[in-house]
């Protein structure tokens, strides 16, 4: 399976209020680079830390071969909509 | 192993584990963090992780984190190049790093 696809389907059975924008960077080789930007309410209240340890968690096994690298961004819905929405 | 990590994190207040070194980062997340520390003009150390394979697996243990680049500030685990990247910009790493 593409590992955008992979990412986003593990991260969605964890959290299921999640909503994910995706794109994927070529990274040499046969490597790519999935570029994650993960917004949930689940990071309510969490530090930056916390919030990329959550999803590191959930990517950790894939993390070991299907997927190379992974660029993350993380919000919650609310800020989502200040920051990216008219 | 864990010994030897601890003694390179406290060996200076800012140590990153990463691919490649100082003057020649091996990936361009490790290359990145290594910008941000030049413009911040920050001392800091560095191990490079592609050239010891048992390092490179126990470091991620140890953080509980699985990529690189790694940045420990003050004995604390900061985060990956994301993390630090979004705090340069808001100008909280220069606070954690010189606070």
């Amino acid at each position: 399976m593409n590992p955008v696809k992979l990412a986003t389907q593990l991260i969605k059975e964890k959290l299921p209020d999640v909503e994910i924008h995706t794109t994927n960077f070529p990274g040499g080789g046969n490597h790519e680079h999935v570029g994650l930007m993960v917004i949930s309410d689940a990071f309510e209240g969490k530090s930056l830390l916390q919030q990329h340890r959550m999803i590191m968690d959930i990517l950790r096994e894939a993390l070991r071969e299907q997927i190379h690298a992974v660029q993350l961004k993380t919000m919650t819905k609310k800020e989502f909509q200040e920051k990216y929405q008219d | 192993m864990k010994e030897k990590i601890e003694s390179l994190i406290k060996s200076n207040d800012v140590f990153l584990f990463m691919k490649g070194d100082k003057e020649q980062p091996m990936c361009r997340f490790s290359a990145t963090v290594v910008s941000i520390l030049n413009q911040l003009e920050t001392d800091f150390e560095t191990f490079n992780v592609l050239e010891d394979m048992e390092m490179r697996e126990a470091v991620k243990q140890y953080a509980n984190w699985p990529t690189y680049p790694q940045l420990y500030v003050k004995g604390e685990f900061v985060g990956g190049c994301d993390i630090i990247v979004e705090m340069f910009d808001k100008g909280e790493l220069e606070s954690v790093i010189k606070g």
